[in-house]
């Protein structure tokens, strides 16, 4: 038991970095989950990675393999296309979605412009698919960094970012903070999801963000409880998938995504909240 | 006499065609004005330009600055009701100002929620989530907010659509608390029975004003005839209208 489970860990340097960084990405990018997939912004993190990835390869081109390059190079193309859709979605008819549908499509076309147009025949796969078990310190305080400026955030603009959520109209009717905060979230969002692409490359990066909040809606009716949930979920993948990595010999990074998509499909399952459960087997009703 | 709202020459609208046309006039501070007109009259726009989600297209609104927050109750709340949030959060959203992003919600804060919670007849409901509501109950969860948001101008767009007998008997109790605290009460109604017994006084608006005053003179049936016969639908291709002399 201690070999399977722990001893990968007291053993090997590699995996306790790697666990840490898990740990670092699921305190900051599983309670960003749960609202995206409340403001039914699920895929937008998906269309986000897209955004990120040309300014991600443009620093890798301008200064080679360069952890903070290619970090601010991701930032500045992300949160360019979050603020640009944002205030398009804020000042014309145009939703949110569709606008940032444009917008991330531009900048994924402008980045494979300038990676041919250069024309050298770079290796993107380290940033196609991230290298959780090679994080060097620096990597490794950049993730924490980025999860500590979430969880601050976070705790800041709670009340209002939940009632952006819940009744836009309301908080516009009290206060003006609900573009800031909208802008800021996808700040998050971007920051996170550069984050996570050092550890599970730009393509995975989402899904330790969005796979254990849609499994934590399974478990809660109540958004502190599933915030928690969704950290624990998403620790639980990084640990297991590190482990199944580990004693596979399989690739880290799409291990720890299958790991969170099966607590997803079993919380589909068995999830006391509105899941599969429910519906197929009720129980009687009550009295009352 | 003191103006709660006042409006110069208002116009609003949505891209460039007026849905309130040229309103002048003031509510007075302390009022209970009832503000009716067929469908698409411009009722709830005149409201959004009123709390501030919508700027005129000319003319201006000019609102009593010690009226500091203006509680505002849409005709179709847009509340995400699958948000996993209970209906005590939901209320005590109406705390924000007292609040704010970060304040602390202590002992008198809960008992004020739980108070205003009461005065709706929703003890009990506390940890419900706002999804389990029926249209009543959420109604009176947002009248519970509007309680908690102790504004001196309330704006309320048709509260009692859809609702039951006991539901609105016991929210026309509330408006009429607000009126007793020299609160200023402006509220969207169809029922023009409810309004000649509740409201002293009414403004009938079709786009245009047609009356405006005591709630005896304003439902005359000549007003409400007129105010029947101007048109609804907006022409594509209207000419700038000509008394845009500003």
């Amino acid at each position: 038991m201690y070999d399977l489970l722990f001893a990968p860990f007291a053993e090997f340097e590699f995996m306790r970095r790697a666990i840490v960084g898990m740990l670092a990405l699921s305190l900051g990018a599983a309670p960003i989950g749960v609202f995206l997939m409340l403001r039914r912004m699920s895929l937008t993190g998906d269309a986000m990675q897209h955004a990120i990835l040309p300014g991600a390869a443009l620093g890798f081109l301008v200064a080679g393999f360069n952890l903070f390059a290619m970090t601010i190079g991701g930032i500045i193309a992300g949160c360019a296309v979050a603020i640009g859709a944002g205030v398009v979605a804020r000042t014309t008819e145009l939703k949110e979605d569709a606008s940032l549908a444009a917008f991330y499509l531009v900048s994924l076309a402008l980045g494979v412009l300038i990676v041919s147009l250069r024309g050298s025949n770079v290796d993107l796969l380290h940033i196609l698919f991230g290298s959780v078990l090679a994080l060097d310190d620096a990597t490794l305080i950049l993730i924490s960094a980025f999860a500590t400026v979430t969880l601050a955030a976070l705790a800041v603009a709670w009340r209002p970012l939940v009632l952006e959520c819940v009744d836009p109209n309301f908080l516009r009717s009290v206060s003006r903070a609900g573009a800031p905060v909208h802008i800021g979230f996808l700040a998050l969002v971007v920051l996170n999801l550069v984050g996570g692409f050092h550890a599970l490359g730009t393509l995975l990066a989402v899904g330790i963000m969005m796979l254990p909040a849609v499994a934590a809606r399974f478990w809660a009716t109540d958004l502190t409880r599933m915030v928690v949930i969704a950290v624990v979920v998403a620790f639980a993948s990084g640990f297991g998938g590190l482990l199944l990595s580990y004693h596979l010999a399989a690739p880290s990074g799409p291990a720890i995504i299958l790991v969170a998509g099966l607590i997803y499909l079993i919380s589909l399952a068995f999830g006391p909240v509105g899941g599969l459960r429910r519906r197929f087997a009720p129980g009687r009703h009550l009295e009352a | 006499m003191t103006a709660a709202v006042r409006f110069r020459d208002l116009t609003l609208g949505y891209d460039r065609h007026p849905a309130v046309h040229h309103l002048s006039g003031a509510v007075a501070d302390g009022a209970l004005l009832a503000l009716v007109g067929p469908n698409g009259a411009g009722k709830t726009t005149l409201l959004k330009g009123i709390v501030g989600l919508l700027s005129p297209l000319s003319g201006a609104i000019d609102r009593n600055p010690s009226a500091r927050e203006v509680a505002y109750l849409p005709q179709i709340a847009e509340i995400d009701r699958s948000f996993p949030i209970t209906v005590y959060d939901l209320v005590a959203m109406g705390l924000w100002r007292r609040a704010g992003a970060v304040g602390r919600i202590g002992k008198s804060e809960r008992e004020l929620v739980e108070r205003a919670l009461a005065t709706v007849g929703l003890e009990g409901f506390e940890d419900r989530a706002i999804g389990t509501l029926s249209g009543g109950q959420m109604q009176r969860a947002l009248f519970a907010r509007l309680l908690l948001q102790d504004a001196k101008l309330i704006l309320l767009d048709e509260p009692f659509a859809s609702l039951d007998a006991g539901t609105v008997a016991d929210l026309l109790e509330l408006i009429r608390r607000w009126h007793a605290e020299r609160r200023t009460v402006v509220a969207v109604l169809h029922d023009y029975d409810l309004v000649r017994d509740r409201f002293p006084e009414a403004l009938l608006l079709a786009r245009s004003p047609v009356a405006w005053g005591p709630t005896a003179e304003v439902l005359r049936p000549e007003n409400l005839l007129r105010a029947r016969r101007m048109c609804e639908a907006f022409d594509t291709h209207a000419a700038v209208c000509d008394e845009n002399a500003a």
